[in-house]
């Protein structure tokens, strides 16, 4: 049936978050389909995070290398993508559904005129997967008929692959012409934070409209601190300029699905339900005992957030401390 | 400068989602524009007006859309925005999928030859956020996705967008023509810049209502009828609907009298602390 493609992101010489769980999306597709399991890094400098994924069992990894190639553009990488694909006789490519993913792998599908199966939650058989629609509303079955497919995976529904200190092969691939075809990164800004990254945090602090004013964010991000925790907020909040959008959890948001998630002076629209259901411990906090958040969380506080946090904190600190 | 703004008609998010045996019912759906297209429109007109002066437009913006008959409703309120014409491709929803839809585009941007096309950054029904990656790369165009700002640069050459990336804003310049998709902060006073609008200038939040002369206006205003066949695309699926079904519903849990028993039930019964 061909070989499975799978291109993982590295960040400065290791391999992110988001590619173990590739390649534990990886493992699940190869052994749906067969063939050969390949893996794939571009930056210019990929040598460390080459050498990790070595460490995974893939009958190979391949890298390509660069200067012009050290900011991910989707016109410069997905071309390599597509071509290696070719190159490599790989039926399946696909990686994890991130901002990049979500930029490049639409690209990379264009490029192969192959069919797209985006985001996916589960793979159900070579050419056929689950996903969710409609804000979480709805699982979805596809399938993918082209000849090559090309299929991104939600990275909090596949959990981080461990490695098994195998040695694949790592072998280079020429970069090839590249051409930004009229792109070009500008920068980045963002806001370096000292707590986990929202995707990735084992319990999540999240705060709503409620919460009235961003200075108001500053006893979320104590609790935050006390647990170890990554802070988000509903699009409400963000919208009203209390917090960077970066934050948001929803539909338009990041999709997170940690251990515990504390929702506090959040209603609970939809699209935000949409971004944190599939967490496995919920708590919610909020002054309207009515509130649909309520409807899905395992444990319910109706108070007041102005009196609760002080309070949670001081448990918290305590419990902590002891 | 010319605009392509690419529009869906989704069932109304707010509904209860019905099935009929492992399909979607959508025969009592409320039809609306997506909402992430309709802030595509109010980009594009935003991009060819000046702000303080919104009817001295320069440029066209073109909504263009693929469904059936009853799309004309979505298309004719952006055309009440301010958009000058439509087009419709004839199409059943259920017979489309995003490669169909990338290539009918590809079709329409080889005729009309527009400098930009904007689009919502997904569908909010099935969130493909998938035609206008894949629109770019068949045009070998440069893509600017989940853009959160719009500015005109270069003379009206390249665009500077603000994209919302997963730890922040990543700035991107892309040359016209380009293809940009656009997230939800796109419609904030200030979010687009087109170098002939006062730089100070601030639009209310949100998209544009379409007004009572608007309303008139678009009545006069062409949709071009088109179809599948006569532009040359094969419908032939690559990416096939096997059916759909509702998620297991999550059990309400119990309401806790205070913190302290919250933190207790987290610690010994959850064990999350």
């Amino acid at each position: 049936m061909g070989n499975v493609l799978i291109y993982l992101e590295q960040a400065e010489g290791a391999l992110r978050p988001a590619a173990l769980s590739a390649i534990t999306f990886a493992r699940a597709v190869h052994k749906a389909q067969g063939g050969k399991l390949l893996f794939l890094l571009i930056g210019d400098n990929v040598k460390g995070a080459a050498a990790q994924a070595a460490t995974f069992g893939a009958d190979g990894v391949l890298t390509v290398e660069a200067p012009a190639l050290q900011h991910y553009l989707a016109e410069t990488y997905a071309p390599i993508v597509a071509r290696v694909a070719k190159e490599q006789g790989a039926t399946l490519v696909g990686g994890t559904s991130t901002a990049v993913g979500k930029d490049l792998f639409p690209r990379v599908a264009g490029l192969l005129d192959a069919g797209l199966a985006p985001d996916i939650s589960a793979v159900l058989a070579a050419r056929q997967f689950r996903r969710a629609t409609n804000a979480g509303n709805v699982y979805q079955t596809l399938e993918i008929t082209s000849p090559a497919a090309v299929v991104s995976a939600r990275q909090t529904e596949f959990s981080r692959a461990a490695a098994i200190g195998s040695n694949s092969p790592v072998s280079a691939v020429a970069p090839g012409n590249i051409d930004a075809q009229g792109a070009e990164f500008v920068e980045l800004q963002t806001q370096k934070r000292d707590r986990p990254d929202l995707t990735e945090a084992r319990i999540v602090v999240s705060g709503g409209r409620g919460m009235k004013d961003g200075k108001n964010f500053a006893q979320i991000e104590q609790i935050c601190d006390v647990l170890g925790a990554a802070m988000g907020a509903s699009r409400a909040a963000c919208d009203a300029g209390m917090v960077p959008n970066d934050l948001q959890v929803g539909q338009t948001g990041k999709v997170v699905a940690p251990d515990l998630y504390i929702a506090v002076a959040i209603s609970g629209a939809i699209q935000h339900l949409a971004g944190m259901k599939g967490s496995k411990v919920i708590v919610a906090i909020n002054k309207d005992a009515e509130a649909p958040i309520f409807q899905l969380a395992d444990y319910g506080l109706v108070m007041q957030w102005e009196k609760a946090l002080p309070e949670l904190l001081s448990e918290l600190k305590r419990i902590k401390g002891a | 400068m010319k605009i392509l703004v690419t529009a869906k008609r989704i069932p109304d998010p707010g509904q209860k989602i019905k099935l009929k045996g492992n399909a979607l019912d959508l025969s009592a759906a409320n039809w609306q524009l997506n909402q992430f297209d309709e802030y595509a429109v109010e980009a594009a007109l935003r991009l060819t007006e000046d702000g303080a002066a919104p009817a001295t437009r320069q440029g066209a913006v073109t909504v263009a859309s693929l469904g059936p008959a009853d799309v004309q409703q979505q298309l004719r309120s952006a055309l009440a925005m301010g958009a000058d014409k439509a087009i419709r491709v004839e199409a059943k929803d259920e017979e489309l999928d995003a490669v169909i839809v990338a290539k009918t585009l590809e079709k329409l941007v080889r005729r009309d030859q527009p400098d930009l096309v904007l689009m919502g950054k997904l569908a909010a029904d099935n969130e493909g956020n998938d035609v206008g990656q894949r629109l770019a790369a068949l045009l070998g165009w440069p893509q600017a996705t989940f853009a959160c700002s719009i500015q005109v640069v270069d003379g009206g050459k390249a665009l500077l967008v603000g994209r919302e990336v997963d730890n922040g804003v990543e700035i991107k310049k892309v040359r016209l023509p380009a293809v940009v998709t656009v997230d939800l902060r796109i419609i904030a006073p200030q979010a687009v810049k087109n170098g002939r609008t006062a730089a100070n200038f601030a639009y209310p939040e949100g998209p544009r209502y379409a007004s009572l002369k608007g309303i008139r206006a678009a009545k006069d205003k062409p949709i071009e009828a088109l179809t599948l066949s006569g532009l040359g695309v094969s419908t032939a699926l690559q990416v096939k609907t096997h059916g759909s079904e509702l998620p297991p519903a999550r059990q309400a849990g119990k309401k806790i009298a205070s913190v302290h028993e919250l933190v207790e039930k987290l610690r010994s019964e959850a064990k999350v602390l």
